[in-house]
């Protein structure tokens, strides 16, 4: 019969804070891509891909934000659990 | 930034010098995704910059300047002047017998110095080997990504003058 094979809370922690962080690499990288490409065509002279540009831009700060709170919200939901034991 | 922060057993300086070994991971990181937020944060202002600069955007007005003489150069050859400022550098090069082009000397990968080449008619950055059309400065082979800037001229008596420059 398998035992409980829940696992413990701070591992369980690490792999949705190491989840999220990837996340964030993966939006970052498109941002930088984003930001690269508005410049380059800001400089070519064509100023109407500015501003999807940056609404874009915003919405994946804004994700990246929640998934930062969401981290800090595992964060500290393991390490009190892991005090009261 | 308080509210960020809910109330924990700890205070934070003890949660950021964690003493036992197994909460250093979660301590590197949360930093480590606050730094990368933060990152993101720079990617957005960056590109509401773009945006600002973009809605109060003010197209330049250029100087007319005499650039050259009809005759001054042979067919194939080059003139090297400076428009609309001084360090501006710019190359005139005589394609037939009645026709001229201008464009900015200024590459437009990383800024290094084009020049004609007459054996394949067109303008050469040495540095990265980029090739630009003789005949509107489009980018024709390497890593540039946008065409030349174009000045536009006008014949004036026997006189070339600049009076535009063109970025498309």
């Amino acid at each position: 019969m398998p035992e409980n094979l829940e696992l413990p809370p701070k591992t369980r922690g690490l792999t949705a804070i190491a989840g999220a962080m990837s996340l964030i690499a993966v939006l970052l990288i498109v941002q930088i891509w984003l930001l690269s490409a508005a410049l380059e065509a800001f400089l070519g002279g064509k100023r109407s891909s500015a501003l999807p540009a940056a609404i874009f831009s915003g919405l994946m700060f804004l994700v990246c934000f929640g998934l930062y709170l969401f981290v800090d919200r595992v964060d500290l939901d393991v390490r009190n659990s892991s005090s009261e034991r | 930034m308080s509210w960020l922060r809910r109330s924990s057993s700890e205070p934070l300086w003890k949660e950021e010098f964690s003493v036992r070994t197994a909460d250093e991971r979660y301590v590197t990181r949360r930093q480590l995704t606050k730094f990368l937020v933060l990152t993101s944060l720079g990617m957005f202002v960056g590109n509401l910059w773009i945006l600002v600069r973009s809605l109060f955007y003010k197209a330049p007005t250029y100087p007319q300047q005499t650039i050259a003489r009809l005759g001054e150069i042979p067919v194939g050859g080059v003139k090297l002047f400076t428009y609309p400022t001084k360090d501006d550098h710019c190359i005139l090069v005589r394609t037939s017998e009645s026709e001229h082009v201008s464009y900015s000397q200024k590459c437009t990968h990383l800024s290094c110095a084009v020049y004609f080449s007459q054996e394949s008619n067109r303008l050469e950055c040495p540095c990265h080997k980029g090739f630009f059309s003789i005949t509107d400065g489009s980018v024709l082979q390497g890593p540039p990504s946008r065409p030349l800037p174009r000045i536009v001229l006008e014949r004036r008596g026997d006189e070339l003058v600049a009076v535009d420059v063109k970025v498309s």
